[in-house]
């Protein structure tokens, strides 16, 4: 049985699943609870939850299974029934939380929320109407210790269908989950963050305020005043490992480079092809027969173009550090990869690593040795977004502990 | 207080989850935020919804060079300084240049109305955080006059986003979210019959069978939608194709798939079609 107010432990169990609902948001299913909305029927309740706490369908998925897990249960016996109408139906006060408290709130763990929130009820059912609605002290409360545990309970007339559990246990939402699927759309949507908008070039929009000023003291008659569009200043440069062992990831990359290339916003975006390491060039072919020298990128790229690497980094050892280790044979490589790696990360200074492999097999020398000298990210949209927010930010002093 | 309820229209089929997100939205009298593939009818909702509910309704097409405060009002600077040379009109009155937006004339209207913000991701990245103020306190201040617009009574504001961007923490946590799955065949067949009610059931199923499948191939860089599937199904019933024809080959396909790419993908699998 439950000791707890109902559904605070459902909201911290969607916080520890990673689902992030706030307070406010919270306060909103209680509000809509308040007006009757629910009633006793766990699949209004699934719907109107879901509406008010989750606000990104890659959550569906992990609230689905929050959901089923939480409301599992046996039949309720018919008198419990009435016990979650009174409950679902009445009234309850809310607590007035100004923005800056609704903000503190926000900021703290999953423990210290419970605590503040418990308080918070407290304090404002007393001053609001006297009573103890809320928090289950003597037995008053509608939740919890009075023998009455509505989780538990599936609640008949779900209108003839699947009842709530059944239809949060179907997982229907899985392929919307962030940490799993990359589409060319989201790919987009993220790289779409990956700007920096400033004003250069042809004058060719009107400048209103310009325009009013000039206007102004030209007594009136008017002086219109253009300028140059914001743009994205940014430049883009995707360096793909193809062959050997990302193969399998091969449709994965395949749709990054689709939206990078998409991506109309960026000031400049290119592209070249290495296999598991770059040495004295680079290929502007999968097939890796027209060369370019990694001097020459270097040289010709600034140092502000943001660089994305993606590959698994997953090589033998002796590639990366042994003179001549490239893998194919007719890359003679004098100077070992790490030295051209470290080169290449000298030179760009905001530079990420997407790797589709899974973080959890990392733990490997190469892996290792590239996450040093580029910050490394899953291939996921996760890791993306990460990535994005990497490459936005101030210039990362250079792992020099290598070298 | 008797709540309003909407549960679709005759032409808009909506899941009972999206009816309860509505009911939630105009309950709470919070924006409801609306995803989804495009296609899924998100723009649709707001128009049904209105006309279920018998309120006016104000759409705002946002546009990747609007900002928040055109939704509200637009002073026309422009035309005044203009007048202000030709001397047409009193320019001293302000008020005669400033034009009100969707969401600026469901504030001022005296009944309750639906308010259609479409495509809120085209815009700027800050623009949905422009608008919270607004659709918090439901008013607004023109600055050019300093009058204050209190909405005198509050519209169900419904926000459609194709994915294009994310949107801002602070907005999404004021919002009621709604995510408009891709039908499954039981609801599209629902959705079909809607558009042609009088389409064979065999033909049906034939088309249904073969669309899906095409939604499963992994190579398509845009899968079709519901509003492509009923062009298609206009096509084959206008063309007067039968149900065994398509188990062959797609006919007009074109219509489904809009790009090239896509198409010669399609035309590759073209004979490893098994049901």
């Amino acid at each position: 049985m439950r000791s707890e107010p109902l559904l605070l432990d459902f909201f911290e169990l969607l916080r520890s699943r990673g689902v992030p609902v706030t307070v406010r948001e919270w306060m909103t299913l209680v509000e809509a609870m308040s007006k009757g909305l629910v009633a006793a029927d766990l699949r209004r309740f699934y719907a109107i939850a879901r509406a008010t706490l989750v606000k990104h369908e890659r959550y569906y998925d992990a609230f689905d299974q929050c959901f089923a897990h939480y409301f599992a249960g046996a039949d309720a016996p018919p008198a419990l029934k009435a016990a979650l109408d009174e409950w679902l139906t009445a009234p309850l006060p809310l607590p007035q939380l100004s923005e800056d408290e609704l903000a503190a709130l926000e900021r703290l763990t999953p423990d210290e929320l419970r605590k503040r929130f418990e308080e918070t009820m407290r304090q404002q059912t007393e001053r609001h109407d006297g009573g103890n609605r809320w928090i289950g002290t003597g037995g008053t409360s509608p939740f919890g210790n009075g023998g009455v545990n509505p989780a538990g309970m599936r609640v008949g007339g779900a209108g003839g269908g699947k009842s709530a559990i059944q239809v949060a246990a179907q997982r229907r939402f899985r392929d919307y989950r962030s940490d799993i699927v990359l589409d060319t759309r989201q790919i987009g949507a993220a790289l779409r963050k990956l700007r920096r908008l400033s004003r250069e070039g042809q004058r060719e929009e009107v400048d209103i305020d310009g325009t009013i000023a000039a206007t102004a003291k030209n007594a009136g008659d008017i002086e219109v005043v253009l300028q140059p569009p914001r743009e994205n200043n940014l430049k883009v440069l995707l360096l793909m490992d193809v062959g050997g062992s990302m193969e399998p990831y091969a449709l994965l990359v395949s749709r990054l480079f689709s939206a990078a290339h998409a991506a109309s916003h960026f000031r400049e975006f290119h592209h070249f092809y290495f296999h598991n390491c770059v040495y004295e060039a680079v290929y502007r072919d999968a097939r890796m027969s027209d060369a370019l020298s990694t001097v020459e990128l270097t040289r010709w790229l600034q140092p502000e173009t943001r660089l994305i690497f993606v590959g698994d980094a997953h090589m033998a050892p002796y590639e990366l550090t042994a003179p001549f280790g490239a893998i194919d044979y007719y890359v003679q490589n004098r100077e070992n990869g790490l030295d051209w790696m470290r080169r290449v990360a000298r030179h760009f200074k905001h530079r990420v690593w997407l790797n589709p492999l899974p973080g959890r097999f990392w733990a490997h020398p190469t892996i290792h040795a590239l996450g040093e000298l580029f910050p490394m990210y899953e291939l996921t949209l996760d890791g993306l977004e990460k990535a994005v927010e990497r490459l936005l930010g101030l210039p990362t002093p250079l792992e020099e502990r290598a070298a | 207080m008797l709540l309003e309820n909407f549960t679709g229209t005759d032409d808009y089929i909506a899941s009972p989850e999206l009816q309860e997100a509505v009911n939630v939205a105009l309950a709470l009298e919070r924006p409801l935020l609306l995803k989804g593939e495009p296609g899924t009818g998100k723009t649709l909702l707001a128009q049904s919804v209105a006309r279920a509910l018998k309120r006016p309704l104000h759409t705002w097409h946002v546009k990747s060079t609007s900002r928040a405060l055109d939704g509200l009002y637009i002073y026309d600077a422009v035309q005044r300084l203009h007048d202000s040379r030709f001397q047409d009109r009193d320019v001293r009155d302000i008020r005669q240049y400033i034009r009100f937006g969707a969401l600026g004339r469901s504030f001022l209207a005296d009944e309750p109305s639906v308010v259609l913000i479409d495509e809120i991701d085209k815009a700027d990245l800050e623009f949905p955080n422009d608008l919270l103020h607004e659709l918090d306190r439901m008013s607004f201040t023109v600055m050019e006059t300093g009058d204050v617009h209190q909405a005198k009574q509050r519209p169900l504001v419904v926000i459609t986003s194709n994915n294009e961007k994310e949107l801002p923490d602070a907005f999404l946590r004021r919002c009621i979210f709604h995510f408009i799955a891709f039908p499954e065949r039981e609801l599209m067949a629902r959705i079909v019959a809607v558009h042609h009610p009088h389409v064979r059931q065999t033909l049906l199923d034939e088309a249904l069978a073969r669309f899906y499948w095409l939604r499963t191939l992994p190579e398509l860089r845009k899968r079709p939608s519901t509003s492509e599937l009923i062009d298609w199904i206009g096509a084959l019933v206008k063309g007067g194709i039968a149900e065994d024809e398509l188990t062959a080959r797609v006919p007009f396909l074109g219509t489904l798939i809009k790009k090239e790419q896509d198409l010669d993908a399609v035309r590759r699998r073209g004979r490893g079609w098994v049901r």
